[in-house]
């Protein structure tokens, strides 16, 4: 018999009631995290059957999505700068939380940022856990060695009451990814060309393990970018073995273990690596090498050209229509379009080491007159970080505007929109039509790239402006 | 959830692949707090032009659309975010089956538990219900089968537990609480907690 992959590793590990022919398996759930858009119908549900919230103690939640990003000194702030769905859908979350005892890192706390940001923040997104959220880029959390993935508002309702889901075993898919980025290559384009190369419905039905040398070499905030992006991949969950980079990480973390329970907890995760004989449904590899700073032209992330690389030419209606959509040529690159704005921030690149690469490239230069720029951090405590290396400032001065924590322009359901026909340059994870707003066009990037781009005033290769 | 047994009906086809959920439905309608009246919201981008006006020529504003409760979309249908305010709006609207050759993860889930049933095909039938829109067909739960208008019988995948949940209009919720006694051992039992 074959040894076992990580993800057999935990998937076995939280089985209530095995798998058969005609039922799915019952698989428990470590940590549930929840935020305001995807659970009032959840809770809703619990209210009518009146059912109590099962595990209040291992569910967390924040406010970030429909959140607004400009400050508040206080709640009602909320009906001023917010739409009153926005602000209602918060007040209600806020109210349920309370009625449900669930912890709530709301306004208040200075805890609180986008969901996939503060569980690893806090050192609650733990090795060989479970972890799933009303969320697709939950699989953000598989950077650690969990099993963490999106669900939809009936199954949060399924979490809350029975702290369980039905689940059938998904297939696994191995993508080795060897060698040594460039310089100005970074983690983003690393996953921008692996869900080129297997396309957005590539990894549909598979769990990912990302592996290689290229992704041990990664730091943690690296490797959460790589494995946010798994679902654009098709892929409900991506994962990474935990190691001491990763233990490193989580090493006096708020709500990670201490003393005794830490190294017996470290114990535990060192087993969790896939075994040397393990096997996969399918296996992968890139050459880490040859990778170079990447973005999108189309309307969906896997439409993704090396920056300098000419945009392919197809005759599908569909790659028509999105060629058409983006007001992109075919058989030209994308380095030169203008930009309208750019946008650095949420789940896949908000964090400290993202805000410092931007940081850097924008030191002492100004964005371009023609660009608008956000820099939004992902957290309260990634927000408190960059200010005290004064990275806000770096921003500021160039003409960029510093926000509040939240999702903001990755999503346009909290005020903070791309106009129609206007291009953005994003280092969020979709480039849907009209995903940053109706008509809006993205161009999926790194915060490199991104940075770049804003002072060029056109989609620019970052790497020349590179201190050595 | 309402017993689903056959959704016979006329097909409305958009063959474009890979729709996501935010063409399905954008994310400035999901800050509802009910599941209810999401139709309205259903491709708005691509139904309403920017003053809020339904654009003639999109097919669910088409006389034809009117009645028509099963989607044949391209590959992919369903890719991106976990909102199930897409199934939501899709039911609301009145379909009751999308058809695929591929349907993405979430949204097949989420689907499966609103009734909402997601039907994947080879390339072949998919390719004959693109080129004849407005065919009448017939699905069939409990056969697993799709019935095409010149007689033909199409098998399509639905694991026995979605199909029992479905024909029977059965709660997942109450099937997964049926194992309280067994989450509480396995809370009690296992070697480290969370």
């Amino acid at each position: 018999m074959s040894g076992q992959s990580l993800f057999q590793k935990i998937w076995d590990d939280h089985i209530v009631v095995p798998e058969s022919a005609d039922t799915p398996a019952v698989l428990y759930i470590d940590l549930h995290l929840t935020h305001e858009v995807t659970t009032p119908q959840a809770f809703s549900v619990l209210r009518s059957k009146g059912l109590r919230l099962r595990r209040p103690d291992l569910t967390l939640a924040t406010l970030d999505h429909s959140t607004p990003t400009v400050p508040l000194t206080s709640l009602s702030d909320l009906d001023v700068v917010s739409e009153p769905a926005a602000a209602a859908q918060i007040r209600l979350m806020i109210e349920n939380c309370r009625e449900y005892d669930v912890q709530l890192l709301g306004f208040d706390s200075d805890a609180r940022g986008i969901v996939h940001v503060i569980g690893p923040e806090l050192g609650i997104t733990q090795p060989g856990k479970t972890i799933v959220c009303g969320d697709s880029h939950t699989s953000t959390h598989g950077a650690f060695g969990t099993l963490a993935f999106g669900i939809g508002t009936t199954e949060v309702g399924h979490v809350m009451a029975s702290q369980c889901l039905l689940q059938r075993r998904p297939r696994t898919l191995a993508i080795s990814v060897d060698g040594k980025l460039g310089r100005g290559v970074t983690a983003k384009d690393i996953i921008l060309a692996i869900i080129g190369r297997i396309g957005v419905g590539g990894g549909t039905g598979h769990v990912i393990e990302y592996r290689g040398s290229a992704i041990r070499g990664l730091d943690m905030e690296q490797r959460m970018t790589v494995c946010n992006m798994s679902i654009e991949g098709g892929a409900r969950a991506g994962m990474i073995a935990p190691d001491d980079t990763t233990f490193q990480y989580l090493n006096n973390r708020p709500m990670a273990p201490k003393g005794a329970d830490w190294d017996a907890s470290v114990a535990r995760w060192r087993k969790l690596p896939s075994d040397p004989d393990a096997t996969f449904d399918r296996e992968i590899s890139l050459d880490a090498n040859k990778l170079t700073p990447m973005v999108t032209f189309g309307t969906n992330p896997g439409m993704v050209v090396p920056i300098a690389e000419p945009v392919p030419a197809g005759t599908d209606a569909s790659f028509r229509k999105a060629l058409e959509y983006m007001g992109v040529a075919e058989n030209k690159p994308m380095l030169g379009m203008p930009v309208n704005v750019v946008f650095i921030g949420s789940c896949t690149n908000s964090r400290l080491s993202d805000l410092r690469e931007a940081a850097d490239i924008m030191r002492g230069r100004s964005v371009a007159k023609s660009v608008r720029m956000l820099v939004v951090p992902g957290s309260e405590q990634v927000k408190r970080a960059a200010e005290a290396e004064g990275l806000h400032e770096i921003f500021r001065a160039a003409g960029a505007e510093w926000r509040e924590a939240g999702c903001s322009m990755c999503i346009g359901m909290n005020g903070d929109l791309t106009a129609s026909g206007e291009l953005c340059v994003s280092t969020s994870n979709r480039n849907f039509e009209g995903r940053q707003g109706i008509g809006a066009r993205t161009v999926l990037a790194s915060p490199l790239t991104a940075a770049a781009s804003a002072i060029a005033g056109r989609i620019a290769d970052p790497r020349p402006l590179m201190a050595n | 959830m309402d017993k689903v047994t056959v959704v016979q009906s006329r097909t409305l086809v958009i063959p474009q692949s890979d729709i996501d959920t935010d063409q399905i439905i954008p994310a400035r309608f999901l800050t509802t707090t009910t599941r209810k009246g999401l139709g309205k919201a259903l491709f708005a981008d691509w139904r309403y032009d920017s003053t809020g006006k339904p654009k003639p020529e999109f097919l669910l504003n088409r006389q034809e659309a009117a009645g028509c409760g099963i989607l044949v979309a391209g590959n992919n249908f369903g890719c991106g975010s976990s909102r199930e305010h897409a199934p939501w709006a899709l039911l609301d609207f009145g379909i009751r089956a999308v058809i695929s050759t591929e349907i993405a993860d979430i949204f097949r889930g989420n689907s499966l538990k609103n009734g909402l049933v997601p039907v994947i095909v080879d390339k072949a039938t998919h390719g004959w219900l693109v080129e004849n829109p407005g065919a009448e067909v017939t699905i069939d739960i409990a056969t697993c089968e799709l019935r095409l208008p010149d007689g033909r019988s199409v098998a399509f995948p639905i694991d026995g537990f979605s199909k029992y949940c479905l024909l029977n209009g059965v709660d997942q919720l109450g099937y997964l609480l049926s194992h309280t006694d067994a989450i509480a051992r396995f809370e009690n039992t296992r070697p480290w907690k969370p």
